[in-house]
Formats: C-alpha cells, structure tokens, sequence
C-alpha cells in the first residue's frame, strides 16, 4: 500500500446524515487531484476528515501510510498536510507578509527563551521566515501587496494569500477547497496557471472545485462524490464521459438519488 | 493621533531613550512623596496591566483573573521574607515563578473553552485564591494579613523611601517591556496573535495551539506575581481584601482604555486611570460610577482603546461596519 494521502472506508456522519460515506481514494505524489461534486455531496467534510478537524465515523485516514485517522489538526499539519478553505480563514487584521511569515511556523523553532536573548536559533529563524515569505510572496504574484492589510484585499486576492500562507510551510500535501470561487474569470485562469506551475515544480495539490472547467483543465485525476458517496474516479476524459457523473451534476437531487442507488459501478 | 504615531515611529529609539530619560529624572525635582507614591502605583499598574494585556490582547484569551496571580506574588513573597527570613531578591523570582505555576494550572482548564467560559473560569480562580488567602490562617494570617515584610536591600542599599522603590518599579517596567517587546516580535509573538486572530486557521499551520496559550498564561502571570511580590514589600502590609475582583477591573479597564494588544497602551492606560483616581478622589465613590461611563464610551467608540490600531482585530467591529457600506452588497453576491 502506498500513496501520499490515502482513504481507506472513510465516512462521516452526523448524527443521521451520511456526509461522506465509504471513500477510498489514493492520492499519489505529484498528482493534481481533484475533487467534485454538487453542493452538500460531502466534499468539504471530507476534506476536513483528512485534516483533523472531524475524526471519520469509520475508516482510516493514511498519509505517508502513517494513520492519521485520530491525529489532532496540528499533528497533521506538522507531517506536511497544507490547506485552505472554502470560506477564506486569514488573519484579517494583519498584513500579508505577517500572514505567510505564520505560515514559516512549522520550519522554524525559535521558544521563548531564544526570543528573549536572541540567540542564534532566533537570528536565524527571523531571517528565514523574511526571505521565505518574501520568495513565497513573488512566486505567487503577491509581492506588492506585501504590507497590505489581509482584510482589505479583494476576494480572489484573498484566495491567492491563503494559498500562499499554507505554501510557506512546505507541505506535501496542498489542499484546496474551492481555491476558484469568487474569482473572475481573468482570475480563475491565472489560479489555474500558478496551481500548473506548481505542480510541475514537484508541488502535489488535491483541491475541491465547481467549476467543472477548471477541474478538466487542471486535474490529472478526478473523484466524484454525490449525497457523500464516490460514484466515480478517473482521468478527466473518463470522468466527463461518464453517464452518473453527468446526471449527478446536471440533473437535480431526485435524479442523483436513482444514482446513488446504482452507484457500485 | 495618526499623525503623532507616524512620528514617533519614525524616531521611536530616539523617543524612547528621551522618555526613560525623563521618566529617570523628572522626580528628582522635588516632588511631594505623595506625588512620589502616584508615579509608584502608574508605573507598577502599568506592569500589571502590560502582563494582563499579553493575555488578553496578543492572544486573545479575555482573562479576568489577573488579580489572583498578583495576590499570590504577594503572599509568597511576604511568607518567605517575615516567615524564613529569605532575602527580597530570589523571593521576587519565587513570586513570579509561583504565579506562572497557577497560570499553567488554570491554563488547562480553558484551553476549550472560548470567550465568555473562558473569562467566568479566570474570575473564579481569582477568587479561589482570594478566599484560600482570606481563610488559611496558619500560613497566610487570615484577615489580620501579614504585616512587618521587610524592606528589601541591594547591597547594602535599603529601599526605603517612595523615590527608590519608583526607581525599582520603573527598573521592572522597562525589563518587562523589553522582554515583552522581543517576544511579540518573534515566532513565539507571532503564534499568539495568529491564536487571536483566527485558531483555526493557526493550528492548520501547525501552531500547537494549548502548549502557546499555556505559556501565554504563564508569562502574563509571572509578571503580575513580580509586581506582587514587589507591592509586599513596598506597603510592607497585605491582606487579601486588597486582591478582589474589583481589583481585576481595576486592572482589565487601563488595558481597555489604554488599547490592548499594543506596548504603549497600558502605559497611557495606567496614567489615566490612576490621575483620574486623584483628580475625581473628591468625588469618592462616585469616581466609580466615571470610570464604568469612560469605559462604556471607549468601547462604543474606540474599542481598539486610545493606542489601538484603527485596523486592529479589536476595532474589527468597526471596519465591518465601514466595508459593508462601502462594498455594499457586494460580498454577498459572491457567496
Ligand atoms: N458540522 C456539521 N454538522 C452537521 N452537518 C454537517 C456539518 N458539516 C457539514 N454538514 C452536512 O454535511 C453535508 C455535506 O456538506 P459539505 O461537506 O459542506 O458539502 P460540500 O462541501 O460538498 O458542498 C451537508 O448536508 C451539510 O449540511
Ligand atoms: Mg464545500
């Protein structure tokens, strides 16, 4: 068995609502995998298993075939998982760069004692979260608004910080719920390129999206969840070539439910 | 007020050597020893509610207890020094150390919760401290207190009078700002105010969220503990009526209206709260009634306090406020 994430069963309910409900998915290195499905089919929470923020119901939850199904958020984080959010969560009231240089958290150590007498391990640790910021910043096309209040940016800007500030702690792993929405169209292609760009430089990303287009253009790989079941996975062409899939997305919930029902292809 | 901060920023090593200058030589000037005693109690507020504002304002965790920690520099202090007869100085560490052991302690039962929860567990623990203070007559003399705490001598030099023990209190304001400052402005700092600003967000960059706000409790405590074991031996009598709860407000409002989450703010927070205690003092109780009104009026209209950012979490409210009329609907339409 390997992977670099992987899902064995996983579910989650809530109470009586299947959210995600047996999933398995691998997610090699140096794929970009992508997620899809309508509104409420589980995505978000299943990407919120893989994080720590909810325990599965059932499952098991692998990263680097180490289980992290139990793992709180932080020690997750601390093996290489990055992510963001469907609703941007970033230090409002704080600048750009003061963003990322959180995101240097995890690849520096600097304790209390080191900040009061400014040891080596501070010195060099401040350094480092500058330069790192600063490239991570001018990779992402964000250099200007460096000193910028997070808040007072507009949406797609946001977007692109938050992907940034994750970025900033080198993760293996860079998850991305809804990385497009709110963008403009000018936006969306230029996400689409930096996501491109990344992946090529080694970067593995596994990210949620809607817009069907962007998937198919920028995904090498692609699951379909509906009412928290996979009812599908493949290659872009095969996934968009596929009958379920496409009266899962266009057809309304009752026609998801016959789906549902025959999914076990 | 912007303009004034662009200002000092740009000179602030220069301002700041020029303010210690003057705050080490202006009362060399012959001032009264009761106006000694008021420049004693600004600069020992401003430490207290400077510790109380690493909590409150860096990481966002609305402690209403920092009287209990001070209480406990306190009685540690004057116990050691009258009871053992041990010297001032590894004592005032004793002060500091057993007051950042009850803040790692009370810590851990807030690491959950949030808010409101959050403050009602430190205003309790406040008053358990309190109220062990009050009835443990074997070790802490009850309502009688203790009284006789010795001075305390730094080779061979006695404090003894309102000027020297201003020249000690101003000694541990300007370390515990320095330190304070070097913190803030580290990983460590950095960690608090991501703590503040948004948890979620800061554990998905792996900030280890307990340990960060335990250490945070623990080093506002530990200067509230020094500042106790310092006002022991400066009143040379304690006893625990003066460690209530109004105490705690006493010290919360300087930060609200200084502005937390900033250095300065509790400094101007301390001189505004004990100058209108001199100046309403011919009001008596009254002067309460001022301070509950100023408070509510800085809340309405500069929750960032008189120091705080415009831009900052705690004006948040506000700059909602401004965006939504200035975006309008805008942002909904995305969403
Ligand atoms: N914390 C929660 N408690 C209860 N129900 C939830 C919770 N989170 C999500 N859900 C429900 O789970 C389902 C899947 O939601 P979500 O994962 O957000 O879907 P998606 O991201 O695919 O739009 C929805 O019906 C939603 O209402
Ligand atoms: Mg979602």
């Amino acid at each position: 068995m390997s992977g670099l994430l992987r899902t064995e069963g996983v579910c989650c309910y809530f109470g009586g609502l299947k959210a995600v409900d047996n999933v398995d998915m691998q997610v090699e290195p140096g794929d970009i995998f992508g997620i899809i499905g309508p509104n409420g089919a589980g995505k978000t929470t299943f990407f919120n298993v893989c994080s720590g923020i909810y325990k599965p119901t059932h499952g098991k939850v692998y990263f680097c075939d180490q289980d992290i199904s139990n793992m709180s958020q932080e020690a997750i984080s601390h093996l290489g998982v990055g992510r963001t959010f469907q609703t941007t969560q970033l230090f409002q009231f704080m600048s750009v760069l003061e963003n990322v240089k959180i995101g240097c958290h995890m690849g520096t150590k600097t304790n209390m004692f080191d900040a009061i007498f400014h040891t080596k391990t501070y010195r060099a640790d401040e350094q480092y979260a500058e330069e790192k910021s600063m490239e991570t910043l001018r990779n992402a096309g964000l250099e200007q608004y460096a000193n910028t209040l997070a808040g007072n940016l507009s949406y797609g800007i946001q977007r692109r910080v938050e992907i940034a500030r994750s970025l900033a702690s080198s993760p293996k792993i860079l998850m991305l719920d809804e990385p497009a929405a709110g963008m403009n169209r000018l936006e969306t292609d230029a996400l689409r390129d930096f996501l491109k760009e990344l992946n090529a430089k080694g970067q593995t990303i596994l990210l949620i999206e809607h817009d069907m287009k962007f998937v198919m253009n920028c995904c090498n790989r692609i699951m379909v969840l509906n009412f928290g079941e996979k009812i599908c996975e493949g290659s872009p062409e095969f996934v968009s070539g596929n009958k379920e899939v496409q009266t899962a997305y266009f057809g309304s919930r009752t026609f998801g439910k016959d789906v549902e029902a025959n999914a076990e292809n | 007020m912007s303009k004034i901060k662009a200002f000092v920023g740009k000179h602030r090593s220069l301002m700041l050597t020029a303010a210690l200058v003057f705050a080490i030589v202006f009362p060399l000037f012959g001032f009264k020893k009761s106006m000694v005693r008021i420049f004693c109690r600004i600069l020992m507020y401003f430490t207290l509610a400077g510790s109380l504002n690493i909590t409150n304002g860096y990481s966002g965790q609305t402690s209403l207890g920092h009287a209990g920690f001070y209480c406990i520099g306190a009685y540690v202090m004057a116990i050691l020094t009258t009871r053992f007869q041990i010297s001032f100085w590894p004592v005032l560490l004793l002060s500091g150390i057993g007051a950042a052991v009850a803040g790692l302690i009370i810590s851990v039962p807030t690491l959950r919760l949030k808010g409101i929860y959050l403050s009602i567990i430190t205003l309790g623990a406040s008053e358990v401290i309190r109220i062990i203070a009050l009835n443990w007559e074997g070790v802490t003399g009850g309502s009688f207190g203790i009284k006789d705490i010795p001075r305390p001598t730094f080779f061979g030099f006695t404090f003894d009078s309102p000027l020297k023990f201003y020249y000690l209190f101003l000694g541990v304001a300007v370390i515990f700002l320095l330190i304070s400052y070097r913190l803030i402005h580290s990983r460590v700092g950095r960690s608090w105010m991501s703590i503040r600003e948004n948890e979620l967000a800061a554990k998905s960059l792996g900030v280890r969220t307990a340990p960060a706000k335990m250490m945070n409790f623990a080093y506002g405590a530990f200067w509230a503990g020094i500042i106790g074991g310092i006002y022991a031996v400066y009143v040379q009598y304690i006893d625990s009526a003066v460690f209530s709860l109004d105490e705690g407000f006493n010290i919360m409002s300087m930060i609200i209206i200084g502005g937390q989450g900033t250095l300065i703010g509790p400094i101007v927070g301390s001189i505004v709260v004990n100058g209108l205690t001199e100046l309403l003092r011919p009001i008596g109780v009254w002067r309460f009634v001022m301070y509950a009104a100023l408070i509510i009026v800085m809340m309405w209209f500069r929750p960032q306090g008189l120091m705080g950012e415009s831009n900052s979490i705690l004006a948040g409210a506000k700059i909602k406020m401004r965006k939504a009329g200035k975006t309008g609907g805008k942002k909904e339409a995305i969403s």
